[in-house]
C-alpha cells in the first residue's frame, strides 16, 4: 500500500471513500486495483458516517457528513480532498417549528442524472432533507416528517435514523427510504406523501411479526438497471422485492445467519448480491471467520466467500454502510470493519486481500468511478 | 470592562485564530453574551448551540469557575469583566 497525502485518480478508475469514527480516508488505484494510494485522515477526530461522490454535470465533487462535540457539518471537495468546505453555518437544520435538532447525517445521496442539482440527505432524528441547488441549501421533506406513523417510530440501537435513500433512476417522483426502526417508506409523488412499504417484512421483536411499520431495516440496495429489484438486510431476515417495495419475499435460503447490517447488489447482474452475516449475540462474523456470502440466483441460495481472509479466531463486524461494489469489470467488492480493516476483492468476491489495517472503526465504504 | 470569552483550540478557526475574544460590556446573561460573540464570529454559533438554541450536549460553558449547567443554563447571569470559558466536555471512552 502506498500512502500519500492526496490522491490523484485517473479518469475511469475506482476511488474508495472510507468513513471512520475518527475521520475519512480516500483511496485510488488503477484499473487493476492491486495497489492503492491512500490519503487521510480527512476531518481528523470527527465521526464520518456519510460520504458520496457527485459526477453529474461535469463535477468531481466529494461530499462528507461529519460530527464531533461541536456539531454536525456537511462538507464538499472539488479537488479530491486537498481542500474541503467548512461552512460557517450548518446547511442542514430542522426548522424551528419541528422542535427537533440534527444529531447525525447518516446518508448523502446525489440525485438522478436528469436532475443534476438535486441531492438528498438522510439524518437522525429520522428525516429526509432535499437540495435543489447542488447542496448549497437544504429543506426538510415535510411529507415524510409529518407522516402519521412518525410519533410511533422507535429508535434502533444506532438511534432513530433515516439511513438509506433509493432513487428510482427513471421515475423522478419515486423515492424509497429506510428508517430504523420504522421500516420502508416510498413516495410516488416527489415527496408530497409517503406510504409504508413493509408487506412481507418481519419485525421479530414485536408481538405482531408483520406490522404495517416498525421493522428494523438495516440496509437496502437496488439493482442499477432494474430499479424495481431491491435487496434488503433486515434485523433478522433477508428479503427481495421485484416490485419496488410493494411486496417482499424471504430469501434467507441456506444462510447460516439472517442477521447482519450490510447488503449490496451486484452492479451488472441483477441476480447477484452480497451480505456479511453476523452472529446475533456477538454481532461479528460467523464461526469467528471473515466471510462474505453471495447469491447468484436472486437469493435462492447463498455461498460463503473467504479466500484470502482470516478464518480463525477473528471477530469482525461490518456496519450497514460498510460494504460497497465498484462498477468496473470484473466488479470489485470492498468492506470495512469496526476494527479498522478494509478488505477488497477485484474478482467479484472469489479472492480477497487486505487493503487497509489499523485505521479507526470503519462506519462507511463507498466505491465510485471517477 | 469587556466580557472575555476563552476559545478552545478546535473553534479558533472561527475566531481568526484568537484564543481570547472580548465583547462589549452590557450582556446580562450567558445567552446575551453568546449572541454578541456569535454576531462577531458567526461560525461559532452552530458549533456551540443546536438549532433549538440549546448548548450542545458535549460543550460546557463556565462563567468564571461555575458551570452554567448548575446555575441557570444560558439564563445564568454575567457581569461586566467576566471570563466565560467554552470547554469540550470530558466525554471519553468512545471509539
Amino acid at each position: 500500500m502506498e500512502t500519500t497525502t492526496f490522491i490523484n485518480p485517473k479518469k475511469g478508475t475506482a476511488v474508495l471513500l472510507v468513513g471512520t469514527m475518527k475521520g475519512a480516508f480516500l483511496l485510488s488505484s488503477d484499473a487493476n486495483r492491486e495497489q492503492w494510494a491512500v490519503s487521510g485522515p480527512h476531518f481528523p477526530g470527527r465521526i464520518v458516517y456519510s460520504l458520496a461522490y457527485d459526477r453529474r454535470a461535469g463535477r468531481q465533487r466529494l461530499w462528507a457528513g461529519s460530527s464531533n462535540f461541536f456539531g454536525i457539518m456537511l462538507h464538499s471537495s472539488d479537488d479530491f480532498g486537498r481542500t474541503w468546505t467548512n461552512p460557517e453555518s450548518s446547511p442542514i437544520k430542522f426548522p424551528e417549528d419541528t422542535g427537533q435538532a440534527l444529531k447525525q447525517i447518516w446518508q448523502i445521496a446525489v440525485g438522478r442524472e436528469q436532475e443534476p442539482d438535486k441531492m438528498y440527505c438522510g439524518v437522525e432524528p429520522a428525516a429526509l432533507f432535499e437540495s435543489n441547488d447542488a447542496g448549497q441549501t437544504w429543506s426538510l421533506d415535510r411529507g415524510l416528517f409529518n407522516h402519521p406513523h412518525r410519533p410511533q417510530w422507535q429508535p434502533g440501537g444506532g438511534g432513530l435514523c433515516l439511513h438509506t435513500i433509493i432513487l428510482d433512476p427513471n421515475n423522478t417522483k419515486r423515492t424509497l427510504v429506510a428508517v430504523s426502526a420504522a421500516g420502508v417508506y416510498r413516495t410516488d409523488n416527489g415527496g408530497d406523501s409517503w406510504q409504508a412499504r413493509n408487506q412481507g417484512l418481519t419485525a421479530e421483536f414485536l408481538p405482531n411479526k408483520y406490522p404495517e411499520f416498525g421493522q428494523c431495516v438495516h440496509k437496502i440496495d437496488r439493482h442499477p438497471s432494474r430499479p424495481e429489484r431491491l435487496y434488503l438486510q433486515n434485523h433478522g431476515g433477508l428479503f427481495r422485492s421485484d416490485d419496488a417495495g410493494d411486496s417482499w419475499q424471504d430469501i434467507a435460503n441456506g444462510v447460516p445467519s439472517d442477521f447482519g447490517f450490510s447488503m449490496v447488489a451486484h452492479p451488472h447482474d441483477p441476480d447477484t448480491a452480497y451480505i456479511f452475516p453476523l452472529d446475533r449475540e456477538m454481532r461479528s462474523g460467523l464461526d469467528a471467520k471473515v466471510r462474505v456470502y453471495r447469491t447468484r440466483n436472486a437469493g435462492a441460495s447463498w455461498e460463503p466467500l473467504g479466500t484470502g481472509m482470516p478464518q480463525h479466531n477473528v471477530y469482525e463486524t461490518v456496519l450497514r454502510d460498510g460494504m460497497a461494489t465498484d462498477a468496473l469489470d470484473p466488479v470489485g467488492i470492498y468492506f470495512g470493519t469496526r476494527s479498522g480493516k478494509l478488505y477488497g476483492s477485484r474478482d467479484e468476491g472469489e479472492n480477497w486481500r487486505p487493503i487497509l489495517d489499523g485505521v479507526p472503526a470503519i462506519t462507511c465504504v463507498k466505491a465510485v468511478t471517477v | 470592562m469587556a466580557i472575555t470569552f476563552n476559545i478552545p483550540g478546535p473553534l479558533r478557526e472561527h475566531t481568526g485564530g484568537r484564543s481570547h475574544v472580548d465583547i462589549e460590556p452590557g450582556a446580562a446573561t450567558v445567552a446575551e453574551a453568546l449572541a454578541a460573540l456569535c454576531r462577531e464570529h458567526p461560525g461559532l454559533r452552530d458549533r456551540i448551540l443546536n438549532e433549538r438554541g440549546e448548548v450542545r450536549e458535549h460543550v460546557n460553558i463556565f462563567v468564571g469557575e461555575e458551570s452554567i449547567r448548575y446555575c441557570g443554563g444560558c439564563s445564568a447571569p454575567v457581569k461586566d469583566g467576566a471570563a466565560i470559558t467554552l470547554v469540550p466536555a470530558v466525554s471519553g471512552g468512545r471509539m
